[in-house]
């Protein structure tokens, strides 16, 4: 972890496939710049998903320290795919450590397009691949690949390394983690950029740490359920 | 062995339908069901299947009458303003018996109302909603997992009593995420030799409709129409029983409310209150006979809802209000706390007022 962390450009983004965990990568990897000693905030530019938003998480960010930009509108009654001027303040204004939480696929990437040109000229970022081979839209890595040319596409910039985020939520084993790598490599060699972590919840951590290389330990947002 | 895969309820509904050998969607978008078409627009086109966004609710049911005419399995989806749009190819699927899934994904009313989770389209699902004399099946699934099986269960219920199967969710089980096996699902094939699908000169033509130009002839049918809405009383009703074996205090509650009132029976039991819950599946038929049972045993219920106490008056009515029934609910686009769910417990357990 100390490695990603000390490598850490000023800029993480997270895009991926509809629900493979982006937000709840997002929120840990924020906590854990800010465990480093960093200055970091959080920006949810997610305009398509209606509930489970990095909003959730406010107060746990806050009692952190982090700050967190994000529509007014999320989590309340109405639907406005809106976001807030402030989120220039983190791409324009290069003082601290900016993560972004995309909404998913290519719908939800578009709203990055708007950003991605002073992100690319500032040149100081990593936009993360976020994968969960449980997904059954990407269960394939040729699926999965697919739909990061997309989202490509849609944000007007290239990825630069992926987050193996394979999950079955709380259900999930450590075999289930173990058997997600060589899909998480295969989508590597495919895509031509390195898998930079996978992550597993506390509770299967002890039983993987010797198997998998650049493991990270995250915990998931609180159900209210 | 089944193979698990992490879903939104959303997506399970529409897998499940495509398992189920729905190869027809007509939809339009809506917060928070929207995934349903999302999804159908990704997987219909590598099936041959049809996917169609239609230019508006109105004309995404009339769509499924069409097809359903032709005695495909199909389906619609929507969220409450949605299906309020929906209502009137509703009653007319009714009026030609003709077998559809139509799924409400509900959120906050009346009007637009909100996005957010509601239960407050309960009435307009059980007691019809639109006009005539006419039943939908109606379910409520509690899980990601039952959202898949009951839709692929209301297909085959659909087919078998030619009539519309409503699937009742609300947002909360719509999009949240949890592991579900969308395999094991069974079609039960049933002939449908009314289905226009074309005489090629060898028998005489069908018509579907539901005009009736003789008072007498629409009299004989509804009639018989609600014969067959007995059978299905008879025959399909389904409900989860939770900790009734001992419970003195009887909570009522479907879908997402179902699973709060769990945890509260569970806090209710740590604090010596014998809870237990009945989880009615199939809102109609309503699960009449189990709670006339649970009347003569315990000593009161609460119905627990996210609407201003709609399923309520089916407790009492099924009960034949032998004992007080209380109402535990949020609305608008709340859900309740289990805290809040056992402090009515606690009330209700100190002969409570309502």
């Amino acid at each position: 972890m100390e490695e990603i962390l000390k490598n850490a450009k000023r800029v993480t983004l997270f895009a991926g496939h509809y629900g493979s965990g982006k937000t709840n990568v997002a929120v840990n990897y924020a906590l854990m710049l800010k465990k480093a000693g960093k200055d970091v905030a959080i920006a949810d530019l997610d305009i398509v998903n209606p509930y489970f938003r990095t909003k959730d998480s406010a107060k746990e960010l806050e009692d952190n320290g982090i700050k967190l930009i994000s529509s007014e509108f999320a989590g309340s009654n109405v639907d406005l795919p809106a976001l807030p001027g402030e989120i220039y303040s983190l791409v324009d204004i290069h003082d601290r450590y900016a993560v972004f939480d995309i909404g998913g696929d290519d719908r939800g990437a578009t709203a990055l397009g708007r950003y991605s040109d002073s992100i690319k000229a500032e040149n100081n970022y990593e936009l993360l691949l976020v994968i969960n081979k449980f997904r059954p839209l990407a269960k394939t890595p040729e699926l999965a690949v697919e739909i990061m040319k997309e989202i490509e596409y849609a944000a007007n910039m290239q990825f630069t390394g992926i987050v193996n985020d394979s999950n079955l939520g709380e259900e999930t084993t450590a075999e289930d983690v173990l058997m997600s790598v060589p899909y998480a490599e295969e989508i590597s060699k495919i895509a031509g950029i390195p898998v930079r972590f996978t992550t597993v919840t506390k509770k299967i951590y002890d039983e993987v740490k010797d198997k998998i290389d650049n493991l990270v330990e995250i915990h998931l947002q609180d159900k209210i359920i | 062995m089944s193979e698990k895969v992490l879903m939104k309820g959303n997506e399970a509904i529409a897998e499940a339908a495509i398992k189920a050998g729905c190869r027809h969607y007509f939809g339009y978008p809506i917060t928070p069901q929207t995934e349903v078409a999302a999804y159908m627009s990704k997987r219909m086109p590598k099936i041959g299947g049809t996917f169609l966004q239609a230019e508006s609710e109105i004309a995404a049911i009339n769509m499924v009458i069409g097809v359903s005419s032709t005695g495909k399995r199909v389906m619609t989806s929507s969220s409450s303003p949605g299906v309020s749009l929906k209502s009137e190819g509703i009653s007319y699927l009714a009026g030609c018996d003709l077998p559809a899934l139509v799924v409400n994904v509900q959120r906050g009313g009346p009007g637009l109302g909100g996005i957010q989770p509601s239960q407050s389209d309960y009435f307009q699902a059980t007691k019809g909603g639109s006009h005539g004399d006419y039943h939908n099946i109606v379910l409520a699934p509690a899980s990601v997992q039952e959202m898949a099986f009951l839709t692929a269960k209301g297909f085959n219920l659909a087919d078998k009593y030619r009539m519309v199967c409503m699937i009742l969710a609300d947002g909360t089980m719509g999009q949240m995420m949890e592991p579900v096996a969308i395999d094991d699902i069974v079609i039960e094939e049933v002939e449908k030799p009314w289905a226009l699908t074309g005489t090629e000169c060898k028998r005489p033509r069908n018509i579907v409709n539901s005009l009736y130009l003789k008072p007498e002839l629409l009299e004989k049918t509804n009639f018989e129409r609600f014969e067959k809405y007995k059978a299905v009383e008879e025959n399909e009703v389904m409900y989860e029983e939770y900790m009734m074996e001992d419970a003195d205090i009887c909570l009522v509650a479907f879908g997402i409310t179902a699973r709060v009132a769990k945890n509260a029976i569970v806090a209710a039991r740590a604090k010596g209150i014998k809870a237990g819950l009945i989880r009615p599946i199939t809102l109609w038929p309503f699960p009449k006979k189990p709670l006339l049972a649970a009347a003569d045993k315990c000593k009161c219920f609460i119905s627990v809802e996210m609407n201003m106490g709609q399923m309520m008056q089916d407790v009492e009515l099924a009960t034949r209000c032998k004992k007080p029934v209380y109402l535990c609910n949020r609305t608008g686009g709340m859900i309740p706390s289990p805290e809040e769910v056992l402090a009515a417990i606690e009330k209700a357990d100190k002969g409570g007022a309502q």
